[in-house]
């Protein structure tokens, strides 16, 4: 099960090919898929342009986001069902003080959020680690506090976010076809690459798949654990200010939305709920799935609201193929 | 640690119902004290008239945690199952009735394929499903009708209907569910075999039982328990709108957890459930007393469930 920190103790240093297939044949095949679906696209809607695809960018950019908060929460082998909610702490907060100021002021609250927000994961994470009530329970409960809070600051959607701050996610500085909202992403790469290639990092994955085996080898489980929910909070907090760039308004609602979106993504992405396998390429792909998924509805003329049924059956179907794998690797 | 203290713990630990129902009695007393002559017969009524729908939702959570899973669409799943069965009851009530069950069992029956089945873990296969009952049902309400369908008398007397003055009709229902479970869960064989897999799965594997069965069987119950909450609930607060029980989703499995049954399954037990919603019932018509902003109460009710599980976890010296 322990692919990820097996690999690094143990085997020879050659090229062995079944330990690629199943290290990374799951994040090629999430791809592939979406590059069949980019393609499909094209043949539903052959004027496809630049237009359409900074739209994609922008509707996957909250998204991409939140399904990086979860990822890292998973892999230190818990879950946070408060994503959403702390997304929309984050969007309410960046309006309420950003609105009529410059973008430089915008730029200087945004990383005030960032930070509170990521307080706020690691307050979740501290609870789960010294109460010991189970992540599921906490981050539920708290996801009711979170959203109270974000109502407290915002009793109700506003619009006002400054449009400089807008412009940051919305333009396009270099190429049409390289959108502001996609060189955004870049801050997952950022953060995950050194953390990945940490001590703290690997003590993640070591927690998140073999909580006793972490602990002989002297890992902090509690502050291992702490640091995921915190890092966590800061890509939900990226997210909620993704939220104001991207729709410009501040709402207590709009995360609703994006923790079980979030959680999907990562499934599909092929992060193990179990924890401690999986990495935030395939999440990355599997944002831009869902978010493509109802465009290409809009396109074909169906009603959007199936849109999240197929998103539905999608997961079922892609959980169940991965499901039947585990099955027969078992027999 | 005196001889004494140390029995009392134990004492405690072994009969953490006894805990519970302590609990409940001082948060009744705590409205009494905010405002003296609140707690009468008519508000016992009344507590218990909307713990009914929870009780019965936690009843389905209950089954699925002692296995060691959980079921993450039961509010869905509750919501769909009134609105469809306040939108086929102008053909027949009895025909609304059997529609909006069959929901619920076949959520329940594909949920369970899923994690029986197919090995899925249940909170993803519970949330994809959630997604799709949901997104079924939104496309179900654009096609079929415009408004908001009505719900039938039945129902309505069934939800919110009292017998003698103050014994809520959903009451009986729910006294009738709780005995067969507590008894199920206890006395027969499919019970104990819950336990079990909840326990040691393997270990049951290798006892000769047909672990796979047992959990198809075991979500298609929830499933229909679900569907059953939904349209007592819809009775309840007399409307099925398409957004009737997502509210009680956290509730139905913090009622779970605090009523002692383990998230890691194989212990547990619905008498402890049915505290437990009463618990949580009681608590939002204190946060109602307390007259502050939806939001403030949104938070207060988070905190507190979370302080409870923690008191819960600490004192218990349970996970």
């Amino acid at each position: 099960m322990a692919t990820s920190v097996a690999a690094k103790v143990s085997g020879p240093a050659g090229i062995n090919a079944g330990r690629a297939v199943r290290r990374y044949g799951w994040t090629v095949a999430v791809y592939v898929l979406f590059a069949t679906l980019m393609v499909a696209t094209l043949i539903v809607k052959p004027d496809f342009g630049a237009f359409e695809w900074n739209t994609l960018t922008l509707a996957a950019l909250p998204l991409a986001f939140a399904a990086a908060a979860q990822t890292m929460v998973v892999l230190s082998g818990g879950i946070d069902l408060s994503v959403g909610p702390l997304m929309a702490l984050a969007n309410v907060l960046a309006l309420r003080a950003t609105v009529g100021h410059d973008l430089r002021y915008s730029v200087g609250v945004a990383l005030l959020v960032l930070l509170e927000v990521t307080l706020a994961g690691a307050l979740n994470g501290a609870i789960i680690v010294l109460t010991r009530v189970p992540d599921i329970v906490v981050t539920l409960a708290m996801s009711f506090v979170w959203a109270g809070l974000a109502l407290l600051v915002l009793a109700k959607p506003t619009p006002g976010i400054p449009l400089d701050f807008q412009n940051l996610a919305q333009g396009s500085t270099f190429s049409p076809w390289v959108p502001n909202a996609l060189l955004l992403l870049l801050v997952i790469p950022l953060v995950w690459i050194p953390l990945r290639r940490s001590r703290a990092g690997l003590a993640i994955y070591a927690v998140g798949s073999d909580r006793n085996a972490a602990f002989r080898s002297g890992v902090n489980l509690g502050l291992s654990r702490v640091l995921a929910y915190a890092v966590g909070g800061f890509f939900a907090a990226c997210g909620g200010l993704a939220l104001s760039m991207t729709t410009g308004v501040g709402s207590p609602l709009a995360g609703t939305y994006y923790t079980l979106s979030g959680v999907s993504a990562i499934v599909l992405g092929g992060v193990s709920l179990a924890g401690g396998r999986g990495g935030m390429l395939g999440p990355l792909a599997a944002a831009y799935i869902l978010s493509l998924i109802p465009a290409v509805l809009i396109y074909l003329g169906i009603d959007p609201n199936y849109g999240q049924m197929i998103q539905g059956v999608l997961i079922v179907i892609v959980v169940m193929i991965g499901g039947i794998g585990t099955v027969l690797r078992r027999a | 640690m005196s001889t004494r203290a140390v029995t009392m713990v134990r004492l405690v630990q072994q009969r953490s119902i006894v805990v519970l129902i302590a609990l409940l009695v001082a948060l009744a007393g705590l409205i009494e004290v905010i405002r003296p002559g609140a707690v009468n017969a008519n508000w016992v009524s009344n507590i218990l008239e909307f713990a009914a729908p929870l009780g019965i939702l936690a009843a389905g959570q209950t089954l699925v945690v002692i296995t060691s899973g959980i079921d993450l669409s039961v509010a869905n799943v509750a919501t769909a199952s009134a609105y469809i069965m306040a939108s086929q009851a102008p053909f027949g009530v009895t025909r609304g009735i059997i529609a909006g069950l069959l929901v619920g069992i076949v959520v329940g029956l594909v949920n369970g394929v899923g994690v029986a089945v197919f090995r899925v873990q249940p909170l993803i296969m519970t949330l994809a499903m959630g997604l799709v009952v949901t997104g079924t049902l939104n496309v179900y309400s654009q096609a079929s009708v415009r408004s908001v369908p009505g719900v039938p008398d039945v129902i309505h007397t069934l939800g919110s209907g009292t017998v003698l003055g103050y014994v809520p009709v959903s009451l009986f229902l729910w006294a009738l569910l709780a005995a067969v479970l507590i008894v199920g869960l206890r006395g027969t064989g499919f019970g104990r075999l819950l336990y079990a897999l909840g326990d040691n799965p393997e270990a049951t594997r290798l006892a000769g039982v047909r672990g796979w069965q047992v959990l198809l069987a075991n979500y298609t119950a929830c499933g229909l328990l679900s569907a059953v909450a939904g349209i007592v609930l819809a009775g309840t607060v007399n409307a099925a709108d398409l957004s009737l029980a997502n509210v009680l989703l956290l509730p139905s499995v913090a009622a779970v957890v605090i009523g002692g049954t383990s998230i890691f399954g194989g212990s547990g037990s619905y008498a402890g459930t049915i505290v437990g919603a009463l618990i949580l019932t009681v608590l939002n018509s204190v946060l109602t007393l307390l007259d502050v902003a939806d939001a403030v109460k949104q938070v207060l009710y988070g905190a507190i469930i979370v302080l409870l599980a923690a008191a819960y976890t600490r004192v218990l010296g349970r996970e």
